[in-house]
């Protein structure tokens, strides 16, 4: 099972096998890419509305295909079912949260239930059909990758990086209408067209996904990337890179786990992989990561002890703090009967100007000083634009001036 | 200063006419007219809830208009979109959002790059540039999460720099910011005035309107009084558009202001700030020092 497993990582599986999980990895690229610019235009709970809808589509494309065929898992048919009910999914949102005085959380709510709903009746009611192998249609509900044919992995890697292209020429269009809609619309990009493309590539996104990873989770291939890139960075451009990444990674391994194991659900694993990297960037993610922010809430301790004690050397008070007292007998400050080293009285100055400085700040600037009360152990310089600093320096010189 | 009487319509930077815009039944602007000149230093001033920041909304398009007629640069907005920045409030955005200070800023660029195109290395110094004029340059790459309030307008003015715009329309772009933000937007903007820009800022601060400003559009849903500073922002306008929101005691000193001997403005503008009856016209600064007027 292990080495199965190796081989189909290493694309050493058979052509098949290889053809699915870098089909795979391609939509996970081109959902991650989409799922960047979807969170942050707030439209995370959309996409699952979208996957929802897509069920009862889906199942009447497959009845219509029986009547006409005899044989319902032909996939373009069946996409283009689940994107017209998708379609009609998201217009239903648009419409209940635009016309009615619905928000759009609660339009999300109805569409998603009650389109699923109509769904699973018609899952049912195809399953007593007399004929049409109803057993293929299952498999568009958690995915599964292992029954996937050439030609279906081929539509989807080609349906992913046209997606991908779509991304690469609209960035600039949505970044713009994500930070500052109406900044947008005042340069000439329609925030309504730009919402209305954003939700297309999303629908295409999910429906393209549907036979990797089911309709039921479908909602993760876009998010989860996209909410464990911004882990890593502070840039929209290397977020939705990283993004992209992270959602071909888990895709990748989702499928090649699946091919090894056919029992399971593609779509499962696949969220299950993409959770690892998720759990992964919250973790560990240098900081904007849980580590990485409590190393930094250390610091600032260490930082704050070290200043208070300093301040106290320099008024000649005792410390009793045991924390303070390590703190300014590591760095070599005071000596082991708490006595100030040279070093010690030189930074204890230091830092009584730099006191007085910050207090100057409070006092002149008190609604910036209390939007920089985080940075409050840090000194000013680090803080302020030049002009800021020297005012501040000035008018504390004029004003210590007999 | 040129008197809107002499400015032909037809080429004005903004005029207006029977504009009127209503937000679900409740009237925001009635049948306004007004022009603001070519070169004008302009300012909107008017109590909460006058229709100010719609005002500007209207004129950009991002609000819809009932009735009313908005001409930029003698015609449509849609027509000379290039022709206009718009500095919006500061909280109208998340600043969490994932981008540099440098990227904000290269924003004002977007609508001149096409789909395929990089930033180019002249695209980066004009940039830069932008950055370098409202005191940013050293901290291009930081995040903006991690700005004050005044460096986020800051920011904002750079993006509307980059854009080379002839008409600067700006949404209380002093509020909330420090003193030496203020000092340097303001330069800022008096440099754009010198090079022939046009300038409209909604502005909540009564005792700067004269030190900043040349011509003043008094609103309240309806035109109240426009026109230049000197003769139009006067005790009588201002009763009449705030009404008994200002208090007597106040316009007694507003008009001690408006009669300027620089002495007196100080006084005025340091006993108005006390006790102002709108939150925002209390100028976090503080005692602000006399010798700031230029």
């Amino acid at each position: 099972m292990l080495s199965a497993f190796v081989d189909a990582l290493v694309l050493g599986a058979g052509y098949n096998t290889t053809v699915v999980t870098l089909g795979a990895a391609l939509l996970g690229a081109a959902a991650g890419a989409i799922g960047a610019y979807v969170l942050l235009r707030r439209r995370s709970l959309l996409s699952d509305a979208v996957g929802h809808a897509t069920l009862p589509g889906l199942a009447l494309a497959f009845i219509l295909l029986v009547a006409l065929t005899g044989d319902g898992r032909w996939m373009p048919g069946l996409m283009a079912g689940a994107a017209l009910s998708a379609a009609l999914g998201l217009a239903t949102v648009e419409a209940l949260a635009h016309r009615t005085r619905l928000k759009e959380d609660a339009a999300i709510g109805i569409v998603l239930s009650v389109f699923f709903g109509a769904g699973v009746v018609l899952m049912t009611i195809l399953q007593s059909l007399p004929t049409g192998r109803q057993a293929g249609i299952s498999t568009y509900l958690l995915g599964s990758a292992a029954s996937m044919l050439r030609s279906e992995a081929e539509l989807i890697a080609v349906l992913s990086a046209v997606l991908a292209l779509a991304v690469f020429l609209f960035r600039r269009r949505l970044t713009l209408v994500c930070f500052d809609a109406s900044h947008a619309a005042v340069s000439g990009i329609s925030v309504r067209a730009t919402d209305m493309l954003l939700s297309i590539m999303l629908l295409a996104v999910v429906v393209t996904s549907l036979k990797v990873v089911g309709v039921v989770l479908s909602v993760a291939l876009p998010i989860l990337p996209a909410v464990a890139s911004r882990f890593w960075t502070d840039r929209l451009d290397s977020m939705v890179l990283i993004s992209m990444v992270l959602g071909a990674t888990g895709a990748y391994a989702g499928a090649a786990l699946s091919s090894v194991a056919p029992g399971l659900p593609t779509g499962a694993l696949i969220v299950l992989a993409l959770f690892l990297l998720f759990l992964f960037s919250l973790l560990l993610a240098p900081r904007r990561g849980l580590l990485a922010s409590l190393l930094r809430h250390h610091a600032l301790r260490l930082r704050i002890h070290q200043r208070q004690g300093l301040l106290a050397l320099a008024r000649g008070e005792p410390i009793y703090d045991g924390l303070t007292l390590r703190v300014l007998r590591r760095a070599g400050l005071i000596r082991r009967d708490g006595v100030a080293t040279a070093r010690g009285v030189e930074a204890a100055e230091a830092t009584v100007a730099e006191e007085r400085l910050w207090g100057a700040y409070q006092r002149w600037y008190p609604a910036e000083a209390a939007a920089a009360m985080p940075e409050r152990a840090r000194p000013l310089n680090e803080l302020l634009p030049p002009d800021m600093l020297e005012e501040l320096t000035h008018r504390l010189a004029r004003q210590e001036e007999p | 200063m040129v008197s809107p009487a002499a400015t032909p319509k037809a080429t004005a930077p903004l005029s207006v006419t029977g504009l009127t815009v209503s937000y679900n039944r409740k009237m925001a602007l009635f049948s306004l007219d007004f022009t603001v000149p070519p070169q004008a230093m302009g300012v909107i001033v008017g109590p909460n809830g006058a229709g100010k920041s719609t005002l500007l909304k209207s004129v950009l398009d991002i609000v819809p208009r009932v009735s009313g007629e908005v001409r930029v640069f003698g015609s449509s907005f849609a027509a000379n979109r290039h022709r206009v920045a718009y500095v919006p409030q500061r909280a109208s955005v998340d600043w969490e959002f994932p981008a540099t200070v440098f990227d904000v800023a290269a924003m004002g660029l977007y609508r001149e790059l096409s789909p395929l195109r990089l930033l180019g290395r002249a695209h980066r110094e004009r940039v830069m540039a932008c950055l370098a004029q409202v005191g940013m340059s050293d901290l291009a790459r930081r995040q903006i999460g991690q700005l004050s309030g005044g460096q986020q307008q800051r920011v904002f003015f750079a993006r509307a720099l980059v854009q080379g715009a002839d008409l600067y329309l700006l949404d209380e772009p002093f509020a909330g910011v420090d003193a030496a933000t203020e000092r340097t937007l303001i330069q800022v903007l008096h440099g754009l005035n010198a090079l022939g820009k046009t300038v409209l800022c909604v502005h909540h601060d009564l005792s700067t309107v004269p030190e900043y400003f040349d011509h003043v559009l008094l609103l309240n849903v309806r035109h109240v009084a426009s026109g230049p500073v000197a003769s139009t922002f006067t005790a009588a306008t201002l009763q009449e558009t705030y009404g008994d929101r200002l208090a007597e005691g106040h316009l007694q000193r507003l008009a001690a202001m408006l009669a300027p001997s620089p002495a007196s403005v100080a006084v005025a503008a340091g006993a108005l700030g006390a006790a102002a009856p709108q939150s925002s016209l209390l100028p976090e600064r503080g005692a602000r020092p006399a010798s700031r007027r230029p």
